[in-house]
């Protein structure tokens, strides 16, 4: 290493703002077209799960594993192939039937785009805690990824807000998404009556106006003292920066598990699982580290970032593997107990993800654990910027529909597809953080230079390396 | 004069690391090191070949995965069918979910305890086998170099006391050993 500028700067170069922002409109077009194409009552919902079932599987495999909606849509066409079985069973059910699909198709569009919402809101979230434990652990290795965490964590106001808009138009009743805001639903639901004390309307929103206010809180006032850190050699900025980020981990573990009871568990208002919140956490800790790392190497691939060197890498391959390993076994967790104990109201949530979303639900468990078990394995392979930055995209991709996976069944049930307004929802969220993220990047040193631990962060060598 | 071996006792790791480096340079050669606890780089610095026994944990890994799975196809598919949880067990594949923490602990078990036995065998350890170690000093703080003396001994000493040495110990060869 020879000279390096202290201050040196990063510029948002043209491209990635022209990359991101072509993102957003083509994803603004792709949601539009999903909102627009959405039906707006039964007959229309009827008329797309029919035409969708002529054009898919016609012919193909009518009698022997199609059940539920998609064959009583086409029955009530004319084709009938379940006339003898359950026609007598009164008008009434047929009618909640159809309403239900319409509710499904209606809430397709909108968890189309909460799904992205959530998970660059999660990415950046994780940043945070990961950042939070760099900082509470001092630990001396990241000081000089600082500023890329901080930078990541930027969207993290921006990518709330989104979340909490959704939120506001499902409180709203604009759409369905979770069924325990529909009055109607709690007074015929005697589990969701009995949550009421919890899964109401104002305590809802009143508990996520505080997580979002203390997240962002902590987030403002350590890019503060971090920034006010470069020009002074005031060692109370250090103590103020630990004191806040090992309060700050104790609300975070609180109230990230609680976020996820609220925002995705209750989603599905019948079912629980207890150690979701960790699960969920280790999806966004993944996912956050793999966002540092593919960051942290893309500026180096356009010369900044020279003292981050090989070990730094390393480390974060590291973190990678590990935290994949992590989030299988809480995933494992999870899916073994309630699969062996077999209780109804508890499995019912895994029947749904295994018969109608079978191929991403067990895929996303290769995409998230096989893959990069397999390829970080090798030491060297932690290092190398090309086989990081694939297993990265592995990774982001394998969290996505892990949060795809959280959500869709429960708002959209079989009705699922990979269409204009999913792959819309998630072009626009990811053309909106990287454009967050490289602007707050842009506004900073990129080096952490008045850290205490910045020149052995400098300095750091994995020892095995010449 | 025949060639002697010199005991060089020093009294901190990166020091050692250092006269390490220097007495390679010079082209003497160092039999061994004994050192309290393990130091990082020490390998490098001697210029020993890299480890594999992350190979051959992987491997031992892959037996007791492979075992596992043997195992229990065998209790609980071929020999003896059980119905645990209304889950009647008559394909292996079915019950898999309930078999991963034993695969999973048997992947740990068989990788953990054979690599120590190949430590053990690749270091020549076994029980009651008696210490190889030169001088009790290199258990409790003391870095030992076990090198060869070449010709000229005393402009040796002169250059192993440049590079931070404590103590120099010349250890005449036993014919008879050799």
């Amino acid at each position: 290493m020879n000279k390096i500028n202290m201050n040196e700067k990063y510029t948002i170069s043209k491209q990635i703002k022209i990359l991101a922002i072509s993102f957003m409109l083509i994803g603004l077009a792709g949601i539009v077209y999903g909102f627009v194409s959405a039906p707006s009552n039964i007959e229309e919902a009827k008329a797309i799960v029919a035409s969708k079932s002529h054009d898919s599987h016609h012919g193909s495999d009518h009698g022997e594993s199609d059940h539920g909606e998609s064959d009583h849509g086409e029955s009530d066409h004319g084709e009938s192939d379940h006339g003898e079985s359950d026609h007598g069973e009164s008008a009434h059910h047929l009618v909640d039937h159809d309403k239900h699909l319409l509710h499904q198709l209606q809430n397709k569009p909108w968890a189309s785009i909460y799904v992205p919402a959530l998970f660059f809101m999660l990415i950046s979230l994780g940043v945070l805690a990961f950042y939070a434990i760099q900082r509470a652990s001092q630990a001396g290795w990241s000081i000089v990824l600082f500023r890329v965490m901080e930078g990541i964590t930027g969207y993290l106001l921006i990518g709330c807000i989104s979340v909490l808009i959704i939120l506001l138009m499902s409180g709203l009743h604009f759409n369905h998404l979770f069924i325990w805001m529909d009055p109607d639903v709690v007074a015929h639901d005697e589990i969701i009556r009995n949550k009421t004390s919890y899964l109401n309307l104002p305590f809802f929103f009143i508990r996520a106006i505080i997580y979002v206010s203390g997240w962002v809180l902590y987030r403002n006032i350590t890019r503060r003292l971090s920034i006010e850190q470069d020009n002074s050699t005031d060692i109370n900025i250090h103590k103020k920066l630990f004191n806040f980020s090992a309060g700050f981990l104790v609300f975070f573990l609180i109230s990230e598990s609680m976020m996820s009871w609220d925002w995705i568990m209750s989603i599905d208002p019948h079912w629980f699982s207890t150690l979701f919140g960790w699960y969920v956490f280790a999806g966004a800790w993944v996912s956050g580290v793999t966002t540092i790392a593919i960051i942290t190497i893309y500026l180096k691939s356009i010369g900044y970032l020279k003292f981050v060197g090989d070990s730094h890498i390393h480390d974060l391959g590291k973190f990678m593997f590990a935290v994949s390993v992590f989030w299988a076994y809480l995933w494992f967790s999870q899916f073994m107990l309630i699969w062996y104990s077999n209780i109804p109201e508890e499995v019912t949530y895994f029947i749904t993800r295994i018969e109608d979303y079978n191929f991403i639900f067990f895929g996303m468990v290769a995409l998230n654990l096989i893959f990069p078990l397999i390829v970080l394995m090798n030491s060297d392979f932690k290092k190398t910027h090309f086989i990081v930055i694939l297993t990265g995209i592995v990774i982001i991709v394998g969290h996505y529909i892990d949060v795809f996976n959280m959500i869709m069944p429960s708002a959209v049930g079989d009705q699922w597809s990979i269409g204009f307004s999913e792959i819309g929802g998630f072009l626009f969220f990811l053309g909106l953080f990287i454009l967050v993220v490289f602007r707050e990047i842009s506004k900073a040193p990129l080096l952490a230079s008045g850290d205490p631990f910045a020149e052995e962060s400098k300095g750091f060598k994995y020892y095995y390396y010449d | 004069m025949s060639k002697n071996n010199l005991h060089v006792l020093f009294d901190d790791d990166d020091i050692l690391l250092e006269a390490i480096k220097k007495i390679r340079e010079k082209k003497y050669y160092i039999n061994e090191v004994y050192t309290p606890f393990p130091v990082h780089g020490l390998d490098k610095a001697l210029g020993l070949a890299p480890t594999r026994i992350a190979i051959a944990a992987f491997i031992y890994g892959c037996i007791g995965f492979t075992v596992a799975i043997l195992m229990m196809n065998y209790i609980m598919i071929v020999d003896w069918p059980q119905n645990i949880g209304g889950k009647p067990s008559f394909s292996f594949i079915e019950n898999m979910p309930s078999f991963v923490p034993i695969m999973f602990e048997m992947t740990v078990f068989f990788a953990a305890h054979l690599m120590v036995l190949t430590f053990y065998m690749k270091s020549k350890l076994w029980p009651f086998k008696k210490a190889e170690n030169p001088n009790p000093l290199t258990t409790d703080n003391m870095f030992l170099i076990d090198m060869e003396s070449g010709d000229d001994l005393n402009k040796l000493k002169v250059f192993l006391k440049k590079t931070g040495a404590v103590s120099i110990e010349v250890i005449e060869k036993n014919e008879n050993e050799k």
